[in-house]
Order: structure tokens, then C-alpha cells, then sequence
């Protein structure tokens, strides 16, 4: 259960969004500017809310009224960025160790070859990530975040990079992971299939507010929404 | 003619042994600062940073007279290390290395602070949320992609302290085997009847070291560039 009751103000632009869902998937929707991204920022800790709380099940990661603020290396929230930031001085498989390292996590083996296989990324780990496509970057920070084993997984417009033909590679992953890899998602999208597809639960967002909430249905039914 | 005497070895030994002291202990100092400049913003920023350029701009002799009165047997610092932890500067070739790493700190902190601004701060983010503690994000990204820099700037340190003369001269003076190094050697040489001949090959020494320190920070450089692109 993730429950999320923000305001933060950023320039000229100020967001207030408040919102609690359960879904295995829960889609943000909305226009570039509408502040999916810097909602997603203060989920995973990057971007401190002005007032009020983030809380995933009992645990509060985000509570201004008790001065409660838990950095982000402590919140074991994953984070696919759009562009990958796959960290160019370390090859696939150390990209991909870089979690279990940092959080002090046992080698387990099982596990590692359950998500190289799941995104199928096994022979992609000698390389270097300069040395792969857009959609094999993608892949390679999905895993990356996966193996972190956090207890929710957060998608910036995963495919936002990608053109039409790399988008249909990747959704198909993106499936399976959702319906194996046993973590919550948050997934922002601004594209209705993409939302379609994969989110069981539809944040609808509109210049920093809250517009909507529900099931796939509450999507319009326009492409993209204006 | 290319036979180098005693004396002339003697100041190269002296030479690279201040300045590889210099270096090393300046680099972990320079490293932090640099950090401190390019990543956070804090009151009397601008000052620091005017502080460390200092070296580059004031009259060697200024800065050599200013280490003479801080750091000497008399000086307020000088006086203190040497009475209670026995630590003495003053014409001693420690008080060389202590001159050079002065003089050479700027050249040292320069590209250490432009190959640590020119790491993608988003990088450091997304090591954040794979479990970085900030400490960790700086000794696992940050550094090993700013490294090329701080061996660029450990290398140009190191040839700006092996050529150092006048910061040296004045507070150290010129003591064969103790403080003259290749510098103040061929000044000594060159105000020598017939010290010409000595003069130009240790001339000849220096502008081979120098040489070497430009062609291997450009390595460095270029390999930089190279690691940042994930090649």
C-alpha cells in the first residue's frame, strides 16, 4: 500500500497531489509538465515535499509535520529512469551487482540468473554500457533496480526514449515483470496503450493535481492526452 | 658532457623526493576541496577558492616570506610543531615539500574540480536509490569517474613542484643535499664560473621531466573523456 498526500512548490509550478493505491501497477498518467516526474522524485526521496507524507504499508518515508525525512540510500525504493544512467565506468554485470553491493546483500546467484533471464540480459554482461542499444540499456537498468531488491519499483517513462519498434521490445518484459517479479510498481507514462497494458491502477494527473482515480477505464480514449 | 656529477644527482634525488611528497600529500587535501568546489555551496566559497589561486598570482617570494614567518622556527605555526611534535620546516627539505605543495596546489585542485563537476550528477542519483549512502556514491561513482582528473592534476602538481624555485628559495634557502633542489641548483650553477656546462644539463633534466608530466596529463585527459562515454 502506497499512500502519498504532498504539496511542494517549484518555481512557478506548485503540486498537490494526494492519492493511496494497492495496485501491483499503479499507472501515473499525464501530460509532460503535469509533474509525474517530480511526484516520482519525492517517492523515491530526490525531491523533499514542502508539507505533508509518503508511506509505503506502516512505514512513514515522509512526514513533514514530524520532521520525518528518510534519505533515499535508506528507502529501498528502485528507480528506471528514463535515460538508463547506467554508470559508464562499470561493465553490465557490475552495473547489475552494484545494488546487492551498496545494500550489504548476500550473493544469491538464483536470483540473479531469475532477472538476467526474465529480461534476457545474459549475454549482454561483458559489455560496457556505451556498448548498448537504447532498449538494452533499458533492460540492463531494470535489472539493475530489480536485483537491489526493492520493495517497490518506480518507471520514469521507461520507454520514453525509444522509438515505436524498441517499445514493443520492451513492453513484453515489462509484462512478465509485473506478473513475476513480485514488486509493487509505480509506472509513469503519458501513453494511454502503455498505461492499457500494464497499470491495474490509474493516477490521472493535471498541472500538479490529482485529476482522477481508478481502473484502466478512466484513461481517455484519445492517444495522448492533450 | 652528459655526466652528471654528485651534486647534480644529488638535486635530482632531492628534486623528485619533495615533489613526489608534495603530490601525495596535497592530493587527498586537493581531491576534498575540489569536491567541496564543485559540489556544494557554502558562505566564503569565493574565498577558498581566491585562497587556493593565491599561490598562482602572489610573487613566489611573497608566498616563500609568508611560509618563513608562519611556518619557521619563530613563526606562530613553526614554533608550535616544532615544540610539540618536533616537526621542523625551516631549511629542512620537508620545508621544500611544504613550499612546492603550496605552490602546486592550484595546478593540483584545477582538474580535479572540472573532471568532478563534469560527472552526471543524475548518476550519483541513481546510485542513491540502489542504496548509496553519499560517502559510498562519492567512492564508487563519483571518484573513479573523476579519477583521470585527479591523476592529470597529481601529475601537473607534480611538475609544477619539481620546477618550483622562488616560494622554495626564500623560505628554505639553498643547502646542498638538504634543500637544493634542480632549481636552485642551476641558479647556484649559472652564478658559478664554469658552472655552464652543469647548468645546461640539469636545464636539460628539468625540460625532459616537464615534458613528460604534459604528455601524461593529456593521456590522462583523453582517458577521461574515454570513461565518461561508457566505452
Amino acid at each position: 500500500m502506497l499512500r502519498v498526500d504532498v504539496s511542494k512548490q517549484l518555481g512557478g509550478f506548485s503540486i498537490e497531489a494526494s492519492f493511496a493505491s494497492e495496485g501491483r501497477v499503479t499507472g501515473l498518467f499525464g501530460a509532460s509538465g503535469a509533474g509525474k516526474t517530480s511526484l516520482i522524485n519525492m517517492i523515491a526521496g530526490l525531491l523533499r515535499p514542502d508539507r505533508g507524507s509518503i508511506a509505503i504499508d506502516t512505514e512513514t518515508l515522509d512526514d513533514t509535520a514530524n520532521r520525518v525525512h528518510v534519505p533515499a540510500h535508506r528507502r529501498r525504493i528502485g528507480y528506471v529512469f528514463q535515460d538508463a544512467r547506467l554508470f559508464p565506468h562499470l561493465d553490465v554485470r557490475q552495473n547489475l551487482d552494484y545494488g546487492r553491493r551498496m545494500n550489504r546483500l548476500a550473493d544469491d546467484p538464483a536470483q540473479r540468473a531469475h532477472v538476467t533471464d526474465l529480461l534476457d540480459i545474459g549475454g549482454l554482461l561483458d559489455r560496457r554500457p556505451g556498448q548498448l542499444s537504447g532498449g538494452e540499456r533499458q533492460r540492463v537498468a531494470l535489472g539493475r533496480a530489480l536485483l537491489a531488491q526493492p520493495r517497490l519499483l518506480l518507471l520514469d517513462e521507461p520507454l520514453g526514449s525509444l522509438d515505436e519498434e524498441r517499445k514493443e521490445e520492451i513492453l513484453p518484459y515489462l509484462m512478465r515483470l509485473r506478473d513475476e517479479a513480485n514488486v509493487p510498481m509505480v509506472y509513469v507514462s503519458h501513453d494511454t496503450g502503455e498505461m492499457r497494458q500494464l497499470a491495474t491502477q490509474v493516477v490521472i494527473l493535471k498541472r500538479g493535481r490529482v485529476i482522477a482515480f481508478g481502473g484502466g477505464e478512466i484513461l481517455p480514449l484519445a492517444a495522448s492526452p492533450a | 658532457m652528459f655526466e652528471l656529477s654528485p651534486t647534480e644527482w644529488t638535486a635530482i634525488q632531492l628534486s623528485l623526493r619533495v615533489a613526489a611528497v608534495a603530490t601525495l600529500v596535497a592530493t587527498p587535501l586537493g581531491i576534498a576541496i575540489a569536491w567541496l568546489l564543485a559540489r556544494r555551496d557554502f558562505w566564503g566559497k569565493a574565498v577558498v577558492d581566491a585562497l587556493i589561486h593565491l599561490p598562482l598570482v602572489l610573487p613566489p617570494v611573497v608566498t616563500g616570506y609568508l611560509l618563513l614567518l608562519t611556518f619557521g622556527r619563530r613563526g606562530l605555526i613553526g614554533a608550535w610543531l616544532a615544540d610539540h611534535l618536533g616537526i621542523v620546516f625551516a631549511f629542512r627539505w620537508t620545508g621544500a615539500a611544504l613550499a612546492c605543495g603550496i605552490m602546486s596546489f592550484p595546478l593540483l585542485v584545477r582538474p580535479i574540480r572540472l573532471s568532478i563537476e563534469a560527472v552526471d550528477r543524475r548518476l550519483e542519483q541513481a546510485a542513491g536509490t540502489l542504496g548509496a549512502a553519499p560517502w559510498r556514491v562519492f567512492t564508487t561513482v563519483t571518484l573513479p569517474l573523476a579519477l583521470p582528473g585527479v591523476l592529470a592534476g597529481m601529475v601537473l602538481g607534480f611538475a609544477k613542484a619539481i620546477g618550483e624555485f622562488g616560494a622554495t628559495i626564500t623560505f628554505v634557502s639553498n643547502i646542498p643535499g638538504e634543500t637544493q633542489t634542480i632549481s636552485s641548483a642551476i641558479y647556484s650553477l649559472i652564478q658559478t664560473p664554469d658552472g655552464d656546462t652543469a647548468a645546461l644539463r640539469l636545464v636539460v633534466v628539468s625540460v625532459v621531466i616537464a615534458m613528460a608530466a604534459l604528455v601524461a596529463s593529456e593521456w590522462f585527459a583523453r582517458r577521461a573523456l574515454r570513461r565518461l562515454h561508457g566505452n
